[in-house]
């Protein structure tokens, strides 16, 4: 090794130590038996415990539950059919309506789903807007994914499939939807989180009524803060690893189905 | 016979495109384009009394007042430099983060790019991970690493008290927001990058060092040229969600630190002028089209000049 390539290992170490350290005092304070997040005192279980017994969170984290299922079944349904297309048919409108909002700031989405939502439909803000907002923001995600999935594979598979007498729907059920699988499911995987995670269309398109994770988690942040969040965050991090390692799996061309988003977006 | 089946599989085929792409497009027309209209509309609308919006035609028997369709929003939006400040203290915000992330990127693209190809989808693994852990944890974990009892609080506190100099609060400041957002959004920087860099024909290199350039020639004159269009590409994927976020100068931010979101936001929620909002939202839009449009057009250029030479 020479003195160029230690440079560039030390520039790395430096990048993932400010990558990693942060989450891994998340995590530690999470079991620090201190109301501050300052000095180490003890292990403790507490904060995990009052996480448990807090209703109001609990309810949260059901109503986010039901959230994250619901748009990432609406937004994978809608965002194969939107990949499929994609790729089958050259279509001018659909990838700018499909790819836009995965690029955009996301406020402009919240912004605009909330204008909408109550001038025109005149719904009350609730669980409904924010499914409707969660699967608009997913689609093109999802839609990312099984393109990436279609590009890689080989056309005749299709043409052999026609040649022997199958019906397009034959065709898709058979031989293009098995193939595509681990993308689908990969996208829904990813709907999932992103619907669990997002902040800032939630904020927008939420009503009053019912308590939402993300928006629970700010109102902790921004209040009081206390270790529960801490025992939240890690507790949620659990859960994201669990889903990216099952969609790595999946997909295992690919490391993740995360990294072929930012591909695509770095390939526009 | 055969002309049928030809022409009847072309039925089935518009048939099929008709089935497959109609929902998501029906579905995006009405949640995603009819949104961004009522958006535009609204910014030309008189904010109602109470928040909300006036209607545009005057109810029967009410005493004129404003209805009807105005650029109010927006010659409110020019008429006051305030709001100039915070959109060109927004690019500066953006600008900076983007060069700090492409800083800390580029060697480690660089390195990940050179790597084996066994370690490479590990290495770039490792940059995604944390940035699949909730957004909100991610600034939160600045809130406890910068603040008044922190570790590093206490070190540069100690450190600049040596040389006299009064004690700093490092979180709810600028310094913080933008260590948010550089956080936030390292991964965009790295990701694009990383995709050119491994593209890169390691022999170019070899040729360079033959014909007697030094490490740094090699650099400047060869992998950084040919990275450009990863450089213009993820400095937009950093730059754009930097323009219109609210969160991080939000929780990490102190009261000053308003950024275009933290304004938008404000006239949804607190004091409820949606035109201004509406109008705020379009001017963001408009200075996101122009960067993308840039970027993309920057990178198409360097292409051509490298193709011409």
């Amino acid at each position: 090794m020479n003195l160029g390539n230690a440079w560039l290992w030390f520039a790395a170490a430096v990048v993932y130590a400010f990558l990693y350290i942060p989450l891994v005092i998340v995590v530690v304070y999470s079991f620090n038996d201190s109301k501050l997040n300052a000095e180490w005192v003890g292990f403790t279980l507490f904060w995990y415990q009052a996480l448990f017994n807090n209703n109001e969170m609990l309810t949260a984290a059901r109503n986010s539950l039901i959230i994250a299922v619901s748009a990432s079944f609406g937004a994978t349904v809608l965002g194969t059919m939107a990949g499929l297309a994609i790729h089958r048919y050259k279509l001018k409108v659909l990838p700018i309506l499909v790819f836009t909002p995965v690029a955009m700031p996301e406020i402009l989405l919240g912004v605009s789903l909330l204008l909408f939502f109550l001038q025109v439909l005149n719904l009350t803000l609730g669980m409904i807007s924010i499914i409707i907002a969660h699967t608009t923001f997913c689609i093109g995600f999802v839609a990312i994914i099984v393109r990436a999935r279609l590009q890689g594979m080989d056309e005749s598979i299709f043409e052999a499939a026609r040649d022997l007498g199958a019906s397009p729907w034959q065709t898709f059920r058979l031989v293009t939807l098995p193939l595509i699988m681990p993308a689908v499911v990969a996208g829904a995987l990813m709907s999932f989180t992103l619907s669990i995670d997002d902040f800032v269309i939630t904020f927008f398109t939420k009503g009053v009524g019912e308590p939402i994770l993300p928006i629970q988690i700010y109102t902790m942040i921004k209040v009081a803060v206390t270790p529960e969040v801490n025992a939240i965050s890690t507790l949620l991090m659990l859960l994201t690893l669990v889903m990216i390692i099952i969609a790595a799996r999946l997909e295992s061309r690919a490391p993740s189905s995360e990294v072929e988003i930012l591909h695509e977006k770095s390939r526009k | 016979m055969i002309k049928g089946s030809v022409k009847q599989d072309a039925r089935e085929n518009r048939a099929a495109k008709f089935l497959v792409s109609g929902p998501p497009l029906l579905f995006l027309v009405v949640f995603f384009v009819a949104p961004s209209l009522i958006m535009v509309l609204t910014s030309f609308r008189f904010p109602g009394e109470f928040g909300g919006l006036a209607p545009i035609a005057a109810p029967a028997g009410a005493s004129p007042g404003e209805y009807g369709l105005t650029a109010e929003a927006y010659q409110f939006f020019f008429g006051d430099i305030l709001y100039a400040r915070i959109f060109l203290k927004s690019f500066g915000v953006a600008a900076t983060t983007t060069l700090i992330c492409l800083i800390m990127a580029y060697p480690l693209a660089l390195l990940i790019a050179r790597s084996k190809k066994s370690f490479r989808n590990l290495m770039v693994l490792l940059v995604v991970l944390p940035f699949a852990s909730n957004f909100l944890i991610r600034i939160y974990a600045w809130m406890i690493i910068l603040g008044p009892e922190s570790g590093l609080s206490y070190f540069i506190n100690t450190v600049l008290g040596a040389f006299g100099i009064g004690p700093v609060a490092l979180l709810f400041s600028p310094f913080a927001v933008l260590v948010g957002m550089v956080y936030v959004h390292l991964p965009f920087m790295v990701l694009p990058l990383y995709t050119n860099l491994e593209k890169h024909d390691s022999s170019l290199l070899d040729a360079a060092q033959d014909l007697g350039a030094t490490r740094w020639q090699r650099f400047w004159r060869v992998t950084w040229p040919l990275s450009l269009p990863g450089v213009f590409s993820g400095s937009a994927l950093v730059f754009i969600p930097v323009l219109g976020m609210f969160a991080v100068p939000d929780i990490l931010g102190g009261t000053g630190d308003i950024l275009i979101g933290n304004l938008i936001k404000d006239q949804f929620l607190g004091t409820r002028d949606w035109p201004f909002g509406s109008a705020l939202s379009i001017m963001l839009t408009l200075a996101v089209l122009s960067i993308a449009g840039m970027a993309t057009w920057f990178a198409r250029s360097t292409i051509r000049q490298r193709a011409e030479s």
